[in-house]
């Protein structure tokens, strides 16, 4: 007790001070601009142009049923299934995968957890142009498929990292119980294994949805008719087609960020979580 | 013993669909960029021709090659000073207990460009930097600093900076919250005993805080590293490489060769220049730390 007050004496001294005028600064070189983007959200182009830094004379809130109206929803609805899908077929093969490493004894478990692992030191990047030739020779070139699958493919290793050391840790009781009631191998996945990883489950989704909901160059490079734009790729064409409507386009901005930070702020503690496991940005 | 292998049998049976699509998606590709390197052909070709290492002969004499690399080693240094260095020093800052009751809200705000997609931050730094209405001129202007303003991403000396800034701007605050991780595992009683023996923040800070967090300042080092030497969007995104060649990065290089003229042989000779540096520096933290544990 009185050690923590003469913790508290000494703490705020004038570097308190210095920093929290820094951690300030820093804040509102971040929250400035977000703001200013919901802000000019709602004006049109004299309001932009005229006056860059106030707050909207005339409420344009026609911006988002405009925006919306001119290709967003499209755009949205096409990211919304790309994401669905690539969160689905990474969770399975993903969970399957890790699973069976770590029922396979001896060091074929070993090997094949490296295979898996190997994916980590490769970057898109080095893939993208024999992804786009194969992706063109199966025919799936410009489909959501072209997104989807090479999307499933580049966050298994990660996945099947955190979902192993996860699956390492459950306790062996239930499933010897189980192996000795004659269970086979699916029957302990489905009924052991996949209840008890509810948490590692939920970060690997949020995980997924992240970099789903935000990849731009596979997006850009591998799909090219205008039906099939997810959002960040969208946002490109829609703002050299809008010339200078800006506060549609930036409302177009806004509705692009809302499900992440929507789902941030209800879910902060697993986003945390979830990006900074393994710390393997997208 | 039979039984054994009956089950190891049946256990591999789940790690096939994994096996399919990493071997299909990731690794055929790598393959077949390697031989696409030896190769010359154009994306529409149904024949390509053999040409040994003629793509790779022409790295080295590819002046862009070198601005390339000059740019994406600007990004990395730049990369490490605000996000590795910086992003630290905001961790333990926010990490002391003065700064208890309110560090939860500035973690969150750091954090939210994180959240952003690339395209969204780059349509909103086109505003910013927009040499006409754009806030970063007029906000020169109001603090009476006209005389800095640019035209930021269509002059040679400014635009590289100002791409690189973009991304200084979203990540510090992700790197910050792999330190704030690091550093809550760090035993408190650590912190007891210094303080007990007189030890001022600074010291704190140099001999217990930044040792300990070591193999999570290598992470972060290998991160934005790999992060410098890959970067595509923001590039593409903001100024196509230009003004010039003034903002080109290796990435966007090898799309242009490719996709722009046409040339996928010597374009794959490039990502194999891409794929060397990157797989080696994450080979070196795959391999030191392990990536089995959450670092």
């Amino acid at each position: 007790m009185s050690r923590q007050k003469i913790k508290n004496k000494h703490v705020y001294g004038p570097w308190e001070i210095v920093w929290i005028v820094v951690l300030i600064l820093l804040a509102v070189m971040i929250l400035y601009p977000l703001f200013w983007i919901i802000m000019s959200s709602f004006k049109d182009y004299a309001g932009i142009y005229g006056d860059v830094w106030g707050l909207p004379d005339v409420w344009h809130i026609e911006n988002y049923s405009l925006a919306w109206n001119r290709g967003i929803s499209r755009y949205f609805v096409n990211s919304v299934i790309v994401t669905v899908c690539s969160l689905i077929g990474v969770t399975l093969v993903s969970t399957f995968a890790a699973f069976g490493i770590c029922q396979i004894k001896g060091k074929g478990g070993n090997a094949l957890f490296l295979f898996c692992m190997c994916g980590l030191l490769l970057s898109p990047q080095v893939c993208l142009l024999p992804l786009f030739m194969l992706l063109k020779s199966m025919g799936i070139k410009n489909t959501l498929s072209a997104m989807i699958l090479p999307y499933i493919a580049f966050r298994l290793p990660v996945s099947i990292m955190m979902i192993r050391s996860f699956f390492v840790g459950i306790s062996k009781e239930m499933e010897e119980a189980a192996i000795i009631d004659g269970a086979g191998l699916m029957k302990i996945y489905t009924s052991i294994y996949l209840p008890l990883s509810k948490p590692i489950i939920s970060t690997v989704i949020i995980m997924t949805s992240y970099y789903a909901w935000n990849e731009f160059m596979f997006a850009t490079i591998f799909v090219d008719s205008s039906e099939l734009r997810t959002i960040p790729v969208g946002l490109m064409v829609f703002r050299d087609g809008l010339m200078t409507e800006w506060g549609v386009v930036l409302a177009g901005m806004v509705i692009a960020c809302l499900p992440l930070v929507v789902i941030f702020l209800f879910m902060q503690k697993s986003f945390v979580r979830g990006m900074t496991a393994g710390s393997v940005k997208g | 013993m039979k039984r054994k292998k009956k089950k190891n049998l049946q256990a591999f049976l789940f790690v096939i669909p994994a096996i399919l699509i990493l071997g299909l998606f990731v690794y055929y590709p790598l393959i077949k960029n390697v031989v696409y390197s030896f190769q010359s052909f154009g994306l529409s070709d149904t024949g390509k021709k053999w040409v040994g290492l003629a793509n790779y002969t022409k790295l080295f004499q590819d002046k862009t090659i070198l601005v390339s690399l000059k740019n994406n080693l600007r990004y990395a240094v730049v990369s490490i000073i605000c996000q590795v260095g910086l992003g630290l020093v905001i961790a333990a800052v926010l990490e002391d207990i003065a700064f208890k009751k309110i560090s939860p809200f500035f973690r969150s705000v750091y954090f939210l460009p994180t959240l952003i997609s690339m395209t969204v931050v780059c349509l909103l730094f086109d505003f910013i930097y927009n040499p006409q209405m754009g806030l970063l001129n007029s906000l020169l202007e109001q603090i009476g600093l006209g005389k800095y303003k640019q035209i930021w991403l269509g002059n040679k000396k400014t635009a590289m900076y100002s791409v690189i800034a973009v991304s200084q701007w979203q990540s510090v605050g992700y790197i910050v919250m792999l330190f704030i991780v690091a550093i809550q595992k760090i035993p408190g009683d650590l912190y007891e005993a210094a303080t007990v023996d007189g030890a001022g923040k600074l010291k704190r800070f140099l001999y217990i805080t930044a040792p300990q967090v070591r193999p999570m300042f290598f992470v972060t080092m290998v991160l934005t590293v790999v992060g410098a030497f890959t970067v595509f969007n923001e590039p593409y995104i903001l100024t196509g490489g230009g003004p010039g060649t003034a903002t080109m990065v290796l990435s966007l290089h090898m799309y242009q060769t490719g996709f722009v003229k046409n040339n996928m042989g010597y374009a794959s000779a490039i990502a194999m220049l891409i794929f060397v540096i990157t797989a080696v520096l994450s080979a070196v933290q795959f391999f030191s730390f392990g990536s089995d544990e959450e670092a």
